[in-house]
């Protein structure tokens, strides 16, 4: 890898994190060294720091079109989807408004907010999505009644990368009268976004997701809309997010996500090419599948299932190999289940067992991808090999899936 | 920390007994219909004892390590003693596994005891 890291890795693991951009690292440690105060303080001190982050929250502001004061920083993506649902709760619950529209393929700190407010007595629709992992507009449409206080779609997917139809979502609800909030961590700084022309209500973004630190996201809530809070305790961020704010952090995200809006055309392209020639490689291997849309996804993401196999095993063994990646296997999981995204695409428990997540960055090459489509290939070839699932698939006693 | 300990590290990387006995006198195969893991051992018994034993896995690295250490186990080792053989002495052999992967271990006993079934459906003799 690039970058001057001594590891010989070939690291297609981006969607779980990124590696800081060396701007966004020199701008943490700038403020470190030279911005030390607390933004509440009013001696010069405190004052500068303040307007680190001021300065960071007018640049984010201005990437997704938004106001600097419909910027919150959060402590990163999953505390944004926690407080925007909160948000949208309190207010529904104050007009007796108590059920919220969803799709089966959120993050769980989306999915998992919900299933707390269903406890309190919320009702939740779960929206089903397409083989190709996409939500259908018409569903959200249909699925909005009068007592419906929330929408929440994500705008790509983390697992199939997936981009869902965000500004068509985004004019419904409009119409309807109801807020809509998009996990966007996956999209910031990878995509496009215009909150205004998209009709976003609330929007989750984290930092790491495009070279920026970890433990600092934020949430974009439209002006007009009364945020609820999940910390008190301080006056920071308008009253609604206490505790003194990482300063380095968010100057570094700020950084970070102008950079990533500098490159995101070029690197779009280029990713988008790199992306297809991987999933042309991987298709090679007989009894595999991509999921997800091949088209409407993120330039980045690339997601197989290989009948026969298991997802754990294959990874540890490109780890051996020096590949970095992930899969939606049960065995993965720390749980029993596997990935919910892949069940929602209709993939059988059999074949999400074995599914494979490649993301790539802007550092990705061509020879690195190569290597990876080829140790995929002799690995998954190996693990088949003493598979009596892949022996009975073969021996006509289980019918291929893929 | 490393997600597995060195030991089943090794057995997932280099299995030992891996694949298929085609004369086999017992298989047992066995799944976790929950987590979808599937274990098969074949095994050789020559005078009431394991000559040979191989085995196939469906499964992550700590059920691909269960099989393998389990087959080390009762290799040579006569159907009675074979018949004792738990989950527990597997996960133990492999110098632990985390508690989310104990049901490897488990996997690895049932299909050993699925193997002594069909020995003992197929011959009328028994293991105990």
């Amino acid at each position: 890898m690039k970058g001057g890291t001594k590891l010989d890795k070939i690291y297609l693991d981006n969607a779980a994190t990124t590696k800081m951009s060396e701007a966004a690292i020199k701008e943490m440690t700038r403020c470190m060294n030279d911005y030390y105060g607390n933004p509440s303080s009013l001696y010069t001190v405190g004052q500068q720091a303040k307007e680190i982050i001021e300065k960071a929250r007018e640049e984010i502001a201005g990437v997704i079109n938004a106001s600097p004061k419909e910027i919150y920083f959060t402590s990163g993506g999953s505390e944004a989807d926690n407080q925007a649902i909160i948000t949208a709760a309190a207010i529904g619950k104050r007009k007796g408004k108590m059920h919220i529209v969803t799709s089966a393929i959120e993050h769980h700190a989306v999915l998992h907010a919900l299933r707390r407010l269903k406890n309190e007595g919320f009702e939740i629709t779960e929206l089903p999505v397409s083989k190709e992992g996409i939500v259908n507009k018409e569903d959200v449409k249909k699925a909005i009644r009068d007592d419906t206080c929330l929408v929440t779609v994500m705008y790509a997917n983390n697992e199939i990368g997936t981009l869902q139809p965000v500004s068509e979502i985004g004019a419904i609800c409009k119409e309807k009268g109801v807020l809509f909030h998009t996990d966007a961590v996956q999209a910031v700084g990878h995509v496009p976004i215009d909150v205004k022309a998209e009709n976003i209500d609330m929007l989750s973004a984290s930092a790491h997701k495009f070279h920026g630190p970890k433990g600092i996201g934020f949430l974009y809530v439209r002006k007009g809309i009364i945020v609820s809070n999940l910390i008190e305790g301080g006056a920071q961020e308008r009253g609604k997010r206490a505790g003194t704010e990482n300063v380095p952090a968010i100057s570094a995200m700020a950084v970070a996500l102008k950079e990533a809006e500098a490159g995101m055309k070029e690197n779009a392209k280029k990713l988008t090419a790199l992306r297809d020639y991987l999933i042309k490689g991987l298709s090679g291997i007989p009894h595999s599948a991509l999921n997800g849309d091949a088209k409407k996804r993120l330039p980045s993401n690339v997601n197989f299932c290989f009948e026969g196999i298991e997802g754990e095993s294959l990874l540890l063994l490109l780890d051996d190999k020096g590949i970095c990646a992930s899969s939606g296997s049960a065995c993965t999981s720390g749980s029993l289940d596997p990935s919910h995204v892949l069940l929602a695409i209709g993939r059988v428990h059999d074949v999400a067992h074995g599914s494979l997540r490649l993301s790539l960055s802007e550092e990705t090459t061509k020879e690195e991808l190569d290597a990876a489509i080829k140790a995929v290939k002799e690995t998954v070839e190996y693990l088949r090999g003493f598979s009596p699932v892949w022996r009975d698939l073969n021996a006509g006693k289980l019918q291929f899936i893929l | 920390m490393a997600l597995y300990s060195e030991k089943v590290m090794d057995h997932f990387r280099n299995p030992r007994n891996v694949g298929v006995i085609e004369d086999a006198d017992a298989v047992g195969e066995v799944g976790n219909a929950k987590c979808g893991d599937i274990m098969k051992m074949y095994l050789k018994i020559d005078n009431d004892t394991v000559s040979d034993v191989k085995f196939e896995t469906f499964g992550c690295g700590s059920a691909i390590a269960s099989s393998s250490m389990a087959t080390e186990l009762i290799k040579g080792k006569p159907l009675s003693e074979v018949r004792k053989l738990t989950n527990k002495a597997v996960a133990e052999a492999l110098d632990g596994l985390p508690d989310y992967k104990m049901h490897c271990s488990v996997l690895a006993e049932e299909a050993i005891h699925a193997a002594l079934d069909d020995y003992e459906s197929r011959t009328g003799k028994k293991t105990e």
